[in-house]
Parts: structure tokens; C-alpha cells; sequence
């Protein structure tokens, strides 16, 4: 990738967490856990330097920008019609050459190491305060992609997402402006999870921060993060990594790839898997591993999500989906357990002098 | 406890009938022991962590008097702010305690004044007066081993004559017999002086834990704050050592499952140096680091290594083995002192601030400061002392079976102490009178009851508490000692549903779960039982099982916290354990199926 296009397709391995502003942040995010030593499914990035591109080829006026100022945040109507008009402009447009030959180029390169393997496209968006997380769902994802052209395509209706009524609107009620407004595209291998879950490296219950608390179900994640089954829980102590709880669950449905709808369908859970545990002692151990490595990365609990599946060569592993910081205990004050006192002793004298719990 | 009666999950005292058969129970324990009217108004529970089986007549003396050492520490020298002592009742042969609680506000201010003033002063000269202890306490074993009963020969010794001494020997059973009990009793008031300062020091840290990390189990508060270097691993460690010599002395041949240790010592005799070295190391191993009661030190038979040494040469037998398969004994002290080193400083480092961090560091400071005396006095004070102290009684059990009072010296545990002091006077009394003793005619037919009642009582299961349950249970030495909060006894007073047939909840002391067969021991001296990969399940384990930790799965007992002996082997040997589930010995047969949950502290029977 040389001339224009350098910088337009970033492999994982070389995007950090400060690349945010040009790879959006679910891609910085998945670039940081993989340079930290974490395996993700394998991709790259769609940079916004791409989606600039591909703007000022269409538009070297600003003249979207200016209809989309022109509205107002109320009017849905106007928002509705203007904003078509936007999305129609962006699917009949021809992609630059460079930009093709670089998100084809990335693509065959992942092909090279992973294999033809369906793919997911996701929007990963940026914004000047880093609360992305708030644009989460605005902007399209399109599951179990195949071939080079779909993934053109894919990109491409990430891009139109950003103009969708919905992400407009919301733009212009938070006042957001549209100047340098961008977003990156990430382009993963799915991966067809065994089985999968949710992780928090602090416990949800109490906060106690030497809890690893996992939860997991057989399929793709989407059946627990939608509450459409009982998942398997298990609770892991951080420091010694003991496994202090598990919890199988009756689990009667699970979520597998829809290839032709491009999405996923329910299933019934097979009869003799439904009171299984879906993580072995091993796998539970080697989870928390990895949670404890990505909260020591990013020195804070983390809330993550994570499969076990078949990498490229159909050996099993665990990826990480997802990382994010925990917020909810996060944003609790918590009086100090107890402080210093002027000789050791004195503690039992609080604790002996007065009866019931302290 | 007093409280305001919540529910009736437990039966009243006074609800409680005698076993059919047994009736007359009563006679072989002390008045004072037996349910009062008013005590259904008081909160009791059941001590089977002490006191799994019914209590032979003599044997009730291991509570009467440690409850008088216990309570004069709490209660009168140092004056615990909210705690007074610990009561003790028997019913069918059972030993139900209960503590007395200070409530009154204006009381437990001016208890805790002192309090300040007197734990203090023990806290701040802990290392100091710990060494005093020790002292004191070998003083005591070796006045109690120096104690001589006189034999009461047709014709006293003629020293009696030429030192001019003016006292007859018959004076010496009740002067020897009375510093037994004396003796007993300062044991109990010396185990006392420091523990309830311990434990207090041991709860302040679990408190802070608790508090700072809400899910942390009581094992891995147990892990920071138990010591590595302490006596309770040092009998099994004599055992490796006494195995490693006999290998190195080439003289291991003559170790083994079915060999009888007399046999075998009179054999190394005559097998020159090799077997002389190997005889002088257990001499020096034995004193005392097999005056390891099989038991817990509350029963008279629960005797010693050196009572029944088929328990150690078994083990030495077992070592052995591994060592001649060139498989490991040690014990990895090193890798276990990194693991604690480790498990610290993460959860120091968990703290949110530099002043939590300063407060743990005092508070495990504290624990450490304690920890050796909590650990260790349970050898000096229950092992050591106390089986060579039963063993001297065994003497005047001899004695009186000489004079045909009763049929078996070991008769004598059937005697309530005051009834043995009563019949040791009768017998001095018949010696010198030249008389025949009525003890001869009154016992024999009373003992045969007793043992026959005794015999009865240990089918009877023990309902866990008795009276209503109380608000809050803010004694820090129930706690500690017994594990015993307001979740315990909510456990307690579940009511039993269907599944609760083939589960047994205990605490879980040692994490993992394992599936594997059942093998019941009552005692330590059938360890030669165990086959690799079951699952122990025992009464209580202490250092004396340590042999057969290298071989099992799992390890369920009936008695026993997280700082028990079982829990601690059990984290360092990475097994899982449940321990105090109370009724394990009883429900389990060997050869059944058993899953152990670790985590849960939940033993199911597959079968």
C-alpha cells in the first residue's frame, strides 16, 4: 500500500488504543488486545481516512454536511427524506480504485492466514470525547460476509449507516458536529463459537475486586447477552485462580450462524448437552487468565466478552470478542474497609468493643 | 444467648426425650450439667467439633474444666467487652454449649475499659510472655509425668521408716490424684490465656477481608494468615525422616503393611549399627512428636502414637514405599511460603488506597504476630499433655483393678472424676484399715450399665441447637472456633427437602470438585485401609492422618472449620475438602459413590 492509499487498511497488529481517532474504537480496542498478546479473531481496519476518501470523492463541496446542518433535530420528517437522498448518493457511487485494491488487498491477506472464512464488517466510530460506546447499535454490523465483494459492499453500507435517520437525528439532538465526523470499518473473522459468554474481572454482585465472575452458554454470545437462555456461572478467585463456583444451568436454546439470512437463528440445545457444563475446569482457568492479563493491560476491571472456537487451522481456541472498562462499580465511592490506627491492637478493641457485625 | 424466641427451627431443651434404653443417663454426669427449665429460653448448640461422640462419665471433665479456663479469661481477667463465658449442658450423652452475652451498652464500655487495659498489655508483650508459656507449659508436662501412683503394697516402703517422712503412701493416691486434676486444670487455664486474644486478632483480619474483598472465602483468608513452619506438621515429618533413614540404612525391608512394631524394634535391635542408629532417631523422634492423640485430646481413647505405634510404622511403611518408587515425600515448604507471599501481596495490591493498605498490613501483622501460639498450642496442650495426662490416669485405673473395685482399668473413664476421686479415697481408706473396699461389691454392676448406656447413646443424632435462635451471634470465639454465624445456622435450620436425603453440607475448606469412592475410617489407626483415588471420610483428622493425604481424592469429616487440620493438609496437598458436615461417618457406607464439591461445601452420595 503505497501514494494515497497507505493508511487506508491497518492490520490489528498495528493499531494501538491512541489510534482511536483514525480506526474508530472498537478497532483501536481490538488492536490493543491483540499488540497486548490477546488473540481476537484476526482482521483489519477500515481507517477513516478511507471514509474521507471516499466523501471528498462524492462530495467535494460539503454539500451533506450542509444539508444535514440545515435540519433540525425535531423535524423527522425532513431528516427522513434528506438522509435517503445521502444513502442513495453513497450506494450508486463508484469506490476509488486505490481503496478498492487496498480493502481487497487486506482482504486477501487475511484469506492468506485464516482461510476463506466468513466475515463480519462492523462499524467502529469515532467522537472527540471517546464515548463511542453511546453511538454503540446507531451504526449497522453485517454478520457472515463472504467474498471480496461483499465485503465492498459491507464497508460501504457501514459508511451509509453513518447517514441512516436514526444516527442523524441523534447527531443533531447532542448537537454533535459534522465537521470531521468519520468513521472506521472493521472487517473480522467470525468465529463460530462452541460456546460463549460474558466476563467481568470485579464481581457484579459486590464489587469485590478479587472476583473473576464468568457466564457462559452453549453457541454464539447473542443467546445471553439477549436473555434467551440460563447461562452456565462460574466464579473464579483472580489471586489464586481457584475456581470458587459453578454453576450449570439448564440451557435449553442456542444461537448458530444464519449464512444465508446473514445473521443468526435459535436452536433447541441438544437433549444431552442442555445440563453440561460449557467450560471445562481448564477453560475456565485459562479465562481468567486472560481477563487478569487485559484488566492488568488496561489497569482497571474490565467487562468482556469471549468465545471458544475453531481458529483458521479448526484447532479450538479462545478469542476475545470485546474489552471494555466496567462502569458500574467504577462510578461507586467505597468508604474504606478499614484505616491505620496508632498500634495494630487497637483494631480489635473497634471490632471486640461493640457487639454485631461491623 | 439470650433472644427473643424467632423460630422454631430447633427443639426445645425440654423437648428433648431420653433414648429408649438409656434411661438413667443422667447419673453418670455432674447435676449441674442437665437442662434447667429456664434454659429454653437460651440458645445452645451442639460442640461436635469437640465432642462428636456421647461422653464417657470421666471424660466430661474436658469440658467442665476447659469452660472454667475459658470463661475466667473472658469473663474475669480480661474482661471481653460483649462476651462472658461458655456454658455447657449434657443430654443423652451430648455436650450443648452456649455463650453468655454482655448487652447492656453501659456495661460493655466499662468491661472494654479494661479490656483495653489488660489485652493490651498481652498484645503489646506477646513474644515475651508466648516464651514464658512455653516454659510453663513443659513444667507442667513433666509435673504430670513426674507424678508417682503409689502401688498400695501389703507393707509400705521402709524409707517411710528411715527418712523419718511421718506419711503413709495411701496419702499420696489422693495428693497424686488431686495434682492430676490441678494439673488439668492449669493446662485448660493456659490454653485459654492467649487463645481468645488470637482468635480475636484472627477475626479482625477476616472482618477486614470480608469487608474489602465481600466474596472472599474464609479458606483464603485462612491461607494468609496460617503458618507453614508449625508444629502441626512436624509428627508426619518425623515419620519421613525415620522413613528416609531406614532406606539410607538399608534396613527398610523390615517395614511393612502387616509387621508388628514390637516385632520389628526387637529385630533392628540385633541388627548392630544400621539398626541401633535407626532406634536412637526414633527414640529422639517419638518424644514428643508422637504424643500425637489419634483423636482430638477430648477422649480417653483417643490414645497416642506411642500408645499404638502400628499408626506410625504403617505410615513409615507407606513412605517407604514412594521413597523406594523414587517418588517424592517432601513437603514443599518453599514453593507453599512463595504461594503465601504471592496471595498477600495480590490482595494488598487489590486495596483501593495507601490506608487500607496500611490498615491490612497491621491487621496481618497481628495475625502473624499470634499465629504461633494459635497453631501450636493445640500440641502442647491437647496431644502432648493431655495423653500422657490420660495415661496416668490409666494408673489409678490399674490400681483400683487391682483391688477388684472395677473389672478393667479402662473401667475407670466410666467414673466421673469426683466419683473416681470418692473410690481412690474408699480404696486408701481400705488399705489402711486392712479391709475389704464396698467399692468392690457397689461398681462392677453400675460400670457394665454405663458402658452398656454409653454403647446406646451413639445412635442417637444429635439435632444441631437446641432453643430459639438468637438476633446475632457477636462472639468472636463462636465464631472463630466453631464457624458458628447467623448463615450457619440458617443452614442448620433448613428444612430438610428431598435432595438434602443424599447431600451433606459442611464448610468448604479446600476447593475442587471430584467424583470417586467413599471410605469411611472411624479411627487413624485403620489408615492401613485406604486404597489410592477414594475418598477419605473420617471423624476429624488432626497430624496423625497425614500419611494417608498423599493417596486420596478428597477428604469429607464431620468436624472442623477452615483452619482446621484437614482444611490446611487438604489446600497444600490441592484436594478438595469438606469438613464439619457433622453427620458424614454416620450417612456414608463405604464403597458408595460420593461427589465432593470443594467449592459449594456439598458432599453428594452418588448411590
Amino acid at each position: 500500500m503505497t501514494g494515497q492509499s497507505s493508511g487506508v487498511v491497518l492490520h490489528f497488529r498495528d493499531i494501538g488504543i491512541n489510534d482511536r481517532p483514525t480506526v474508530g474504537g472498537k478497532g483501536a480496542s481490538l488492536g490493543e488486545l491483540t499488540q497486548a498478546g490477546i488473540r481476537v479473531p484476526p482482521g483489519y481496519v477500515v481507517s477513516t481516512r478511507a471514509f474521507e476518501r471516499f466523501l471528498a470523492g462524492i462530495d467535494p463541496q460539503g454539500s451533506i454536511r450542509h444539508a444535514i446542518e440545515g435540519l433540525a433535530a425535531d423535524d423527522l420528517l425532513a431528516i427522513s427524506r434528506v438522509t435517503q437522498g445521502i444513502r442513495e448518493r453513497i450506494a450508486a457511487a463508484s469506490m476509488p480504485t486505490d481503496l478498492r485494491d487496498a480493502i481487497m488487498a487486506g482482504y486477501a491477506a487475511l484469506c492468506a492466514d485464516e482461510g476463506d472464512f466468513p466475515l463480519a464488517i462492523r462499524s467502529s466510530a469515532t467522537s472527540e470525547d471517546g464515548s463511542e460506546a453511546s453511538f454503540a447499535g446507531l451504526q449497522d454490523t453485517y454478520l457472515w460476509i463472504r467474498g471480496g465483494d461483499g465485503v465492498l459492499h459491507a464497508v460501504r453500507d457501514c459508511w451509509a449507516s453513518l447517514y441512516s435517520s436514526e444516527s442523524v437525528s441523534y447527531r443533531l439532538r447532542l448537537k454533535l458536529p459534522e465537521e470531521g465526523l468519520a468513521m472506521g470499518v472493521v472487517v473480522q473473522r467470525m468465529v463460530n463459537s462452541r460456546c460463549s459468554g460474558v466476563m467481568f474481572t470485579r464481581s457484579p454482585l459486590t464489587g469485590d475486586r478479587s472476583i473473576i465472575a464468568m457466564e457462559g452458554s452453549w453457541g454464539l454470545g447473542s443467546a445471553i447477552v439477549s436473555g434467551e437462555v440460563t447461562p452456565d456461572k462460574y466464579v473464579v478467585n483472580k489471586v489464586t485462580g481457584d475456581i470458587m463456583k459453578r454453576t450449570v444451568s439448564h440451557k435449553t436454546v442456542m444461537h448458530v450462524p444464519d449464512l444465508a439470512a446473514g445473521g443468526v437463528r435459535e436452536e433447541p440445545v441438544p437433549a444431552e448437552r442442555r445440563d453440561v457444563a460449557c467450560l471445562s475446569d481448564e477453560e475456565i482457568v485459562e479465562l481468567a487468565r486472560v481477563g487478569k492479563t487485559i484488566e492488568g493491560h488496561y489497569r482497571c476491571p474490565q467487562d468482556i466478552e469471549w468465545a471458544f472456537a475453531p481458529d483458521g487451522s479448526g484447532r479450538e481456541s479462545l478469542y476475545l470478542l470485546q474489552s471494555r472498562p466496567e462502569t458500574i462499580w467504577a462510578n461507586k465511592d467505597a468508604n474504606p474497609a478499614a484505616t491505620p490506627k496508632a498500634r495494630a491492637f487497637d483494631h480489635v478493641f473497634t471490632v471486640l468493643g461493640r457487639r454485631g457485625k461491623t | 444467648m439470650t433472644a427473643p424466641a424467632k423460630s422454631n427451627a430447633f427443639p426445645l431443651p425440654s423437648e428433648i426425650g431420653d433414648v429408649p434404653g438409656t434411661e438413667g443417663w443422667q447419673n453418670m454426669y455432674p447435676y449441674f450439667t442437665r437442662f434447667r427449665p429456664e434454659d429454653d429460653k437460651v440458645f445452645w448448640f451442639y460442640n461436635a467439633m469437640h465432642f462428636p461422640e456421647p461422653m464417657p462419665a470421666f471424660d466430661v471433665v474436658t469440658a467442665e474444666i476447659p469452660y472454667q479456663g475459658l470463661g475466667a479469661f473472658t469473663t474475669r481477667v480480661f474482661s471481653f467487652p460483649t462476651t462472658l463465658g461458655v456454658d455447657h449442658r449434657i443430654v443423652n450423652g451430648r455436650i450443648y454449649i452456649t455463650a453468655y452475652p454482655v448487652t447492656d451498652p453501659a456495661e460493655i464500655g466499662r468491661r472494654l475499659g479494661l479490656f483495653q487495659e489488660r489485652a493490651g498489655f498481652y498484645y503489646q508483650n506477646w513474644d515475651r510472655l508466648y516464651a514464658e508459656w512455653k516454659e510453663r507449659m513443659l513444667a507442667l508436662i513433666k509435673e504430670v509425668e513426674d507424678i508417682r501412683v503409689p502401688p498400695l503394697p501389703e507393707f509400705d516402703d521402709i524409707e517411710v521408716v528411715t527418712s523419718g517422712r511421718g506419711i503413709g503412701q495411701n496419702h499420696y493416691v489422693r495428693e497424686a490424684y488431686h495434682r492430676c486434676i490441678e494439673a488439668f486444670s492449669k493446662m485448660w487455664h493456659y490454653h485459654f490465656e492467649f487463645l481468645m486474644l488470637g482468635y480475636g486478632a484472627y477475626l479482625v483480619f477476616f472482618q477486614f477481608c470480608k469487608k474489602a474483598f465481600p466474596e472472599i472465602t474464609d479458606q483464603t483468608v485462612a491461607r494468609m494468615v496460617a503458618g507453614i513452619d508449625v508444629f502441626m506438621f512436624r509428627p508426619d515429618e518425623e515419620l519421613k525422616k525415620l522413613a528416609r533413614l531406614a532406606v539410607e540404612l538399608g534396613i527398610d525391608g523390615k517395614f511393612g503393611d502387616d509387621v508388628d512394631p514390637a516385632d520389628t524394634m526387637l529385630a533392628l535391635g540385633q541388627m548392630g549399627d544400621a539398626g541401633r542408629k535407626w532406634l536412637d532417631q526414633m527414640e529422639k523422634s517419638r518424644h514428643p512428636w508422637f504424643l500425637m492423640s489419634t483423636g482430638d485430646g477430648f477422649y480417653h481413647h483417643h490414645r497416642s502414637w506411642n500408645d499404638d505405634l502400628s499408626v506410625p510404622f504403617s505410615a513409615i511403611a507407606r513412605y517407604i514405599g514412594m521413597l523406594k518408587k523414587g517418588q517424592s515425600i517432601e513437603r514443599p515448604t518453599e514453593k507453599l511460603k512463595v504461594e503465601r507471599k504471592h496471595i498477600i501481596s495480590e490482595y494488598r495490591g487489590l486495596l483501593s488506597t495507601d490506608e487500607e493498605r496500611g490498615a491490612f498490613d497491621q491487621m496481618l501483622g497481628l495475625c502473624h504476630l499470634v499465629f504461633p501460639f494459635v497453631e501450636d498450642h493445640k500440641f502442647y496442650c491437647e496431644h502432648w499433655f493431655t495423653t500422657i495426662w490420660f495415661n496416668k490416669l490409666r494408673e489409678f485405673g490399674a490400681l483400683l483393678a487391682r483391688w477388684g473395685v472395677i473389672a478393667d482399668a479402662e473401667d475407670f473413664f466410666h467414673l466421673h472424676h469426683t466419683e473416681a476421686d470418692l473410690t481412690l479415697q474408699e480404696v486408701s481408706l481400705a488399705w489402711a484399715t486392712g479391709s475389704v473396699p464396698a467399692g468392690r461389691g457397689h461398681w462392677k454392676p453400675i460400670l457394665k450399665e454405663r458402658k452398656r448406656i454409653w454403647e446406646k447413646l451413639k445412635e442417637w443424632s444429635p439435632p444441631p441447637a437446641l432453643g430459639p435462635i438468637p438476633d446475632d451471634i457477636a462472639d468472636p470465639a463462636l465464631q472463630m472456633l466453631w464457624g458458628i454465624t447467623s448463615e450457619t445456622l440458617a443452614e442448620w435450620a433448613r428444612t430438610p427437602d428431598a435432595a438434602s436425603e443424599h447431600e451433606l453440607h459442611g464448610f468448604a475448606a479446600s476447593p475442587g470438585v471430584v467424583e470417586g469412592v467413599a471410605r469411611v475410617l472411624k479411627s487413624a489407626n485403620d489408615i492401613g485401609l485406604m486404597k489410592d483415588g477414594e475418598i477419605l471420610v473420617c471423624p476429624v483428622t488432626n497430624p496423625s492422618w497425614g500419611p494417608v493425604f498423599g493417596k486420596i481424592r478428597a477428604t469429607v469429616s464431620d468436624i472442623g472449620g477452615t483452619m482446621s487440620h484437614a482444611a490446611i493438609v487438604a489446600r497444600e496437598y490441592g484436594m478438595p475438602a469438606v469438613v464439619g458436615t457433622g453427620t458424614a461417618t454416620k450417612r456414608i457406607k463405604t464403597g458408595q459413590r460420593l461427589r465432593v464439591d470443594g467449592d459449594n461445601g456439598v458432599v453428594t452420595i452418588l448411590d
